[in-house]
């Protein structure tokens, strides 16, 4: 690395025009988020607002006694006091899947962290003051924190008398859910397998560390409603869980999106939402809440940690026989997306191999501990990390290079998911990993420079100078994965664009109007391009994300720009079919192609397949503006079922492949990546520069996992390490270079043939980096993150 | 909450006379992070920015007069070659924003265990310079940790410089973390070879109650430099001494589990970063013999 | 308190300051510049750096009271500055064009073109951006190296941004800002 000079030739430079789908155009949102003037959430401002402050359990399990709060409410400066007993309807509880989350505890803590009451001031340091004169009275109980706890005989019941969609079929009432699948005979297939290795691997709890803090503003209305601002992964799921609380009707909680500070999952559920709008509401005045870091960690659901046994067998010439697992989810005191969760964890256990003959069971639990849910990757990051492994260990165990063992039991098209289920799009993963192979290996000892000392950054440790060469032994490895996009299991997924076309000026301008949550993906970036390849204008105008426009689904499981990238085209053609209605009613007498050629909308006009202008597009609309506001579906899909786990459950996969390099100082169990390189299919790359930073960023998140990132939960389910200073993410020294390969292989099922990209990245990372220190340690680490003491096993 | 700024010395120690719970603010990076988090809530905060002569610092014959708030980036680019083994820990504090802000001062003021410049400036054998409108006394650095976050000064007295012997020989600094930037220390370790008095000395940061010094290690490995002659020969320190070395290091601290590491695991990372400095500096030690020799 | 001081060239002051304060608060609650953000307040990720007389450090962990009559750049000076240094404003048309179809939240005043830093164009077209959070943190951080190092190597651009955590990108699109800005720097040159 050292010595080593800026190389501007290779950058991938956003496109100089704006252009339509497959071009790098540049964010629109870019300029603002470049000046600082981009609003997000936390920096939403108003006229005598107060903040809002949360007081927290500090334990995890205890019964409230008593709740005093006439002190706080004496301070001066604080305006309201909030609750359980203040909430203003019989709707006390709110979920994602379940109506399980109490808005402020109700008489039961159940987690670290969990919201008690509120407060309402004039200054934050205000709040904080007041909030820490609220007695509350613990009665501290037994936590339920693993499978054993939970399951057993005299386990407290986190929610006793469920009443959720699962709760007949769960084994016992502290299981969310459990989805077992079962497709062929395992125990029969395997008889015929000469290896049979098992392994029992763990998944550490991560955060998704999204960098800007929960936060938002409600402003009461005139009309006894509210407007909120804030930050979140979908509108209208936030909408449907806070009216109800609220007591209003859905139309009179108005809902705008802010500047989104990252998500990743996170948002999925609601944190301060309903929070605001009451203290809003009772107060009459707008208030702001912004959590910080502390706070964050306690605000919203994280990845689950699980643990996972898995058995694969495999013949002699290194065809897998047969696959066995028991995965277990930690999902925490709330059940969040656990379910959903369950069902990609179980479907997607086996990776993307051919294996007829399966024994499958997820599980997710209620614990004391910290609430889990949605995180990139959702269920598939874990078996992925678990299959992986098995597949380098199968793959050593017959004495065959890992990559050739995996490349001869991959899937291609055509295979039969364990779930029955037919891959009816490319699955190109033998391509991916032969890819990432055949990529030059970055050179050896970069720490080497032209001077006589060593480049500590470039070694592990970093600056923190613990090595100049000693006890450092490089490793190689590799990963496949396999994600789901779009929701699954029969849910009925769907998103809305409305798009206006009219003249402005003298020239034709689209507006694109959709609830979709822009966390930094670039959705919008691709409505624009969209936009500007259906209807061929110049100028389009991307209106601000609210609920004044039907839902995009949520921001998540890789599915944005397949269902509101696919609703934007949706949209577009309809309105370029009225706008060539108007052409024809205008123009059709005066040329023949009008009536019977195929007619497009390009440079701004009307134009043949032929390439013939028919007319100015400007002219065409004229005073008129056509204005379509449509819903876009994909192809449905089925529940799996409950016993067998079989049904046409997923919508589309996509696949992505690492190679990870790195270098690990033996002796003290550091580690540095040296290079991480991913395939991906991508289906159809609407904007290359975009997908790529997608990539990367997905790997690095990965990347963390493998080697630094952990919630740390004492045996008493609390929270050790909420902060930035021991909840570590990788710095800019700890991020390697990220080649990346993009393969587009259309998916006929999809708009432009595109396949969810931001999820796939994030799976095989974590395996790769960890399979690369095994090979350089010889180690077999079963746990992510690998810590130092696994390593120097001390 | 009260904010002082004194504009001199004098005023800052009749300021801290006057409030002795007064907690002194310079570079901010951890009095704020208190303040942020509402972990503390100082009733009087003393700003020392406005003191000028605090972010000086004089090169002397035979030390350095280091202000108490000279950023760590100052020391990295100004006295690496005078400081060598203060300026390799400096450059592993926290970030570079940090390292603008952050000084010895402040390290020295929390007193925590897992402060970067500890091993460093126990190693040195520095004095640190306090006063109170009493007057200025010297704390040898060995007596100046007295327990978990607590230093030796007084109420009313606040750290003015730190004296550091320039380096007589090689020094190094190593620490443990599990990001390879910005990153709080799981442990760490700090020595100088001291040829003009044939001693050595060491620190250990993040392993203990407070920063300490490996005193057998250092008894050990001047014993068996002296008897090797290995001061004048130049000669190879024999791997069994090194190994015994790090053992002792090892040894010497008294580390806790946290979720930043375990205790046996910084008594092992403490000895694998002893011997590979103690390699580090005998190697530039004798680098320097060799060439004085030839000159 | 009163605080008075200079930002981004002109002067400010914010009364009723409670003295636990941070710059990070005053300049984003009191003086209308939440350019600089809050994304840990301990000084672990870099998204609220400022330069402080001309150092960039984190705001969040410099009391209110300490910037007493100094002088503080934020991402918000960031275009003025680099004019005062000669830079040039980088290529106006590729902005223009972009701004075609630019996202207009409520009141929200893009920046005109040829009204921004070398950096904050580079961040830009090099596809920096993402959420955009450790955007404004790490253009301050990169805007001073790129200051005293006109042509640092990828070590270097690591070292400095080694304080400013993006969750995003996975930094290669950060590295290319980086590299990009100084190669048009040296085509100025």
């Amino acid at each position: 690395m050292a010595g080593t000079t800026r190389t501007p030739t290779n950058l991938t430079q956003g496109a100089k025009a704006d252009a339509g789908i497959g071009a790098s155009t540049l964010r629109p949102d870019g300029t603002l988020k470049v000046t600082g003037e981009f609003a997000y959430s936390s920096d939403m401002w108003h006229e005598d607002m107060l903040w809002g402050f949360t007081l927290r359990s500090p334990h995890a399990h205890a019964r409230i006694l008593s709740v005093d709060t006439s002190d706080a409410l004496a301070q001066a400066g604080v305006y309201a006091v909030l609750t359980h007993d203040d909430l203003p309807t019989e709707h006390k509880k709110y979920g994602l899947e379940f109506t399980d989350t109490p808005v402020l505890a109700d008489g039961v803590v159940r987690h670290h962290g969990e919201p008690v009451a509120l407060v309402a001031a004039d200054h934050p340091e205000t709040a904080r003051r007041a909030a820490a004169k609220i007695k509350v009275e613990y009665e501290e109980l037994p936590v339920v924190h693993d499978e054993a706890s939970a399951l057993a005989e005299d386990a407290p019941l986190l929610h006793p008398g469920r009443d959720d969609h699962h709760a007949h079929e769960v084994p016992h009432p502290n299981i969310v859910h459990r989805q077992p699948i079962i497709r062929g005979d395992a125990n029969a297939a395997a008889r015929r397998a000469d290896v049979i290795v098992t392994g029992e691997y763990e998944v550490g709890m991560q955060d998704q560390a999204f960098l800007g803090p929960e936060s938002g503003l409600a402003v009461p209305g005139e009309d006894g409603g509210v407007d909120l601002y804030v930050a979140t992964q979908w509108l209208h799921s936030d909408l449907r869980q806070i009216a109800p609380v609220l007591g209003l009707p859905e139309e009179k909680v108005r809902m705008t999106l802010s500047g989104v500070g990252g998500a990743f999952g996170g948002r999925e559920d609601l944190s301060m939402q309903i929070h605001a709008c009451l203290l809003a509401l009772r107060t009459g005045k707008p208030v702001k809440i912004v959590y910080n870091r502390f706070e964050s960690f306690f605000g919203h659901v994280h990845r689950h940690p699980a643990k996972l046994w898995y058995e694969h067998g495999a013949t002699r010439d290194g065809k897998l026989t047969h696959m066995k697992c028991r995965i277990v989810l930690d999902g925490g005191a709330y059940a969040s997306a656990s379910p959903a969760v369950v069902g990609n964890a179980s479907s997607l256990s086996v990776g993307p191999y051919v294996i007829e003959d399966v024994e499958i069971e997820a599980v997710a639990l209620y614990t004391n501990n910290p609430p889990c849910g949605a995180m990139r990757g959702f269920g598939a990051v874990q078996a992925c990390f678990a299959y992986e492994a098995q597949m380098d260990k199968v793959a050593a165990e017959l004495g065959m290079d890992p990559v050739e063992f995996r490349q001869l039991n991959a899937m291609t098209q055509g295979t039969i998911m364990p779930t029955g289920q037919v891959v009816d799009s490319p699955a190109p993963v033998a391509e991916l990993l032969r890819r990432v192979k055949a990529l030059p290996l970055p050179p050896e000892n970069q720490w080497e420079s032209a001077g006589q000392t060593a480049d500590v950054r470039a070694l592990p440790g970093g600056l923190s100078n613990t090595t100049h060469g000693e006890g450092v032994v490089r490793g190689v490895g590799y990963a496949v994965g396999i994600k789901n996009v779009g929701f699954s299991e029969g849910f009925d997924d769907y998103s809305t664009a409305r798009v206006r076309l009219e003249v402005v000026a003298g020239e034709p301008v689209a507006t694109v109007h959709t609830a979709m949550a822009e966390v930094g993906q670039g959705g919008v970036t691709v409505h624009a391009q969209i936009a500007r390849t259906e209807l061929g204008v110049q100028q389009v105008t991307i209106h601000p994300a609210d609920t004044q426009v039907g839902s995009a689904g949520s921001t998540s499981a890789s599915r944005q720009t397949y269902m509101t990238g696919g609703a934007v085209k949706n949209t577009c053609e309809a309105v370029r079919d009225k706008a060539l209605q108007l052409g024809r009613r205008r123009f059709g007498t005066f040329h023949p192609a009008w009536a019977t050629a195929e007619l497009l909308l390009e440079g701004g006009k009307v134009v043949t397949d032929g390439g013939e202008v028919l007319a100015d597009l400007a002219d065409v609309l004229g005073d008129d503006v056509v204005d379509l506001e449509l819903e876009f579906r994909h192809r449905p899909t089925e529940a799996f079922d409950i016993v067998t786990g079989q049904g046409f459950g997923h919508v589309q996969y996509s696949f992505a492949a690492h190679r990870a390099v790195v270098e690990v100082d033996t002796e003290l169990g550091l580690v540095k990546v040296v290079e991480l390189a991913c395939a991906q299919d991508v289906g159809k790359a609407l904007n290359p520069l975009s997908v790529v930073g997608q990539i990367q960023g997905g790997t690095t998140q990965g990347l963390g996992l493998a080697v630094m990132e952990e919630i740390i939960v004492d045996p008493k389910s609390k929270v050790r390490n909420p902060s930035f200073t021991d909840y570590l993410i990788p710095t800019i020294l700890d991020t390697p270079t990220i080649p990346v390969d993009v393969l587009e292989l259309a998916d006929d099922h999809a708009p432009y043939g595109l396949r969810g990209i931001g999820e796939a990245p994030t799976l095989s990372s974590t395996p790769a980096v960890v399979s690369a220190i095994r090979a350089a340690t010889g180690l077999a680490l079963k746990r992510v993150p690998v810590r130092p003491e696994h390593i120097t096993g001390v | 909450m009260d904010f002082l700024r004194p504009a001199s010395w004098e005023e800052a120690l009749a300021a801290k006379a006057e409030h002795p719970t007064a907690v002194p603010i310079a570079g901010g990076t951890d009095v704020m992070v208190e303040i942020n988090f509402d972990h503390r809530r100082p009733d009087v905060l003393l700003d020392l920015n406005r003191i000028g002569e605090l972010h000086d610092w004089e090169v002397g014959e035979d030390t350095v007069r280091l202000g108490a708030s000279v950023s760590y980036t100052r020391i990295i680019e100004n006295l690496r070659s005078v400081l060598p083994g203060l300026a390799t820990a400096s450059h592993t504090v926290a970030s570079p924003q940090i390292r603008n802000r952050g000084g010895v001062g402040g390290n020295l003021g929390c007193a925590s265990p897992a402060g970067d410049a500890h091993p460093a400036l126990l190693a040195s054998g520095c004095e640190v310079e306090v006063a109170s409108v009493r007057g200025t006394r010297m704390i040898p650095i060995d007596e100046f940790y007295v327990g978990v976050k607590r230093n030796a000064l007084a109420p009313d007295e606040l750290i003015r410089a730190i004296h550091l012997p320039r380096a007589d020989g090689p020094q190094q600094f190593s620490k443990v973390g599990t990001r390879n930037a910005m990153v709080i220390a799981v442990c760490a370790f700090g020595i100088a070879l001291h040829p003009s008095t044939r001693t050595v000395r060491t620190g250990i940061g993040s392993a203990a109650p407070t920063p300490i010094r490996a005193k057998a290690a250092e008894e050990f490995l001047a014993a068996a430099l002296e008897e090797g002659g290995f001061w004048d020969n130049g000669k190879i320190i024999p791997p069994a001494v090194a190994r015994q070395f790090a053992e002792l290091v090892s040894g010497a601290a008294n580390p806790i589990d946290d979720v930043r590491g375990s205790a046996s695991y910084r008594r092992h990372a403490l000895g694998v970063m002893a011997r590979r400095t103690l390699g580090w500096t005998w190697d530039e030690y004798r680098g320097n013999e060799r060439s004085a020799r030839c000159a | 308190m009163r605080v008075t001081f200079t930002v981004n060239g002109r002067e400010q002051e914010a009364d009723d300051v409670w003295e636990g304060e941070s710059l990070l608060y005053v300049l984003r609650e009191r003086m209308g510049l939440p350019g600089s953000k809050n994304a840990c307040e301990q000084g672990e990720c870099g998204s609220c750096t400022v330069r402080l007389d001309d150092v960039p450090v984190c705001s969040c962990l410099v009391a209110a009271g300490q910037v007493q009559g100094r002088e503080v750049v934020t991402v918000e000076g960031l275009a003025d500055q680099a004019r005062e240094r000669g830079g040039r404003a980088t290529d106006g048309t590729t902005l223009d064009q972009a701004k075609g179809w630019q996202a207009k939240p409520h009141g929200a005043q893009a920046a005109q073109p040829g009204q921004l830093a070398p950096i904050q164009q580079a961040f830009i077209d090099a596809g920096a951006v993402q959420c955009g959070f450790c955007t404004p943190g790490l253009l301050v951080a990169a805007d001073e190296l790129l200051e005293r190092n006109s042509s640092p190597t990828d070590a270097d651009i690591r070292e400095a941004l080694s304080g400013n955590l993006c969750r995003c990108t996975g930094y290669e699109k950060i590295l290319d800002a980086v590299r990009l800005a100084a190669a048009r720097q040296d085509e100025v040159v």
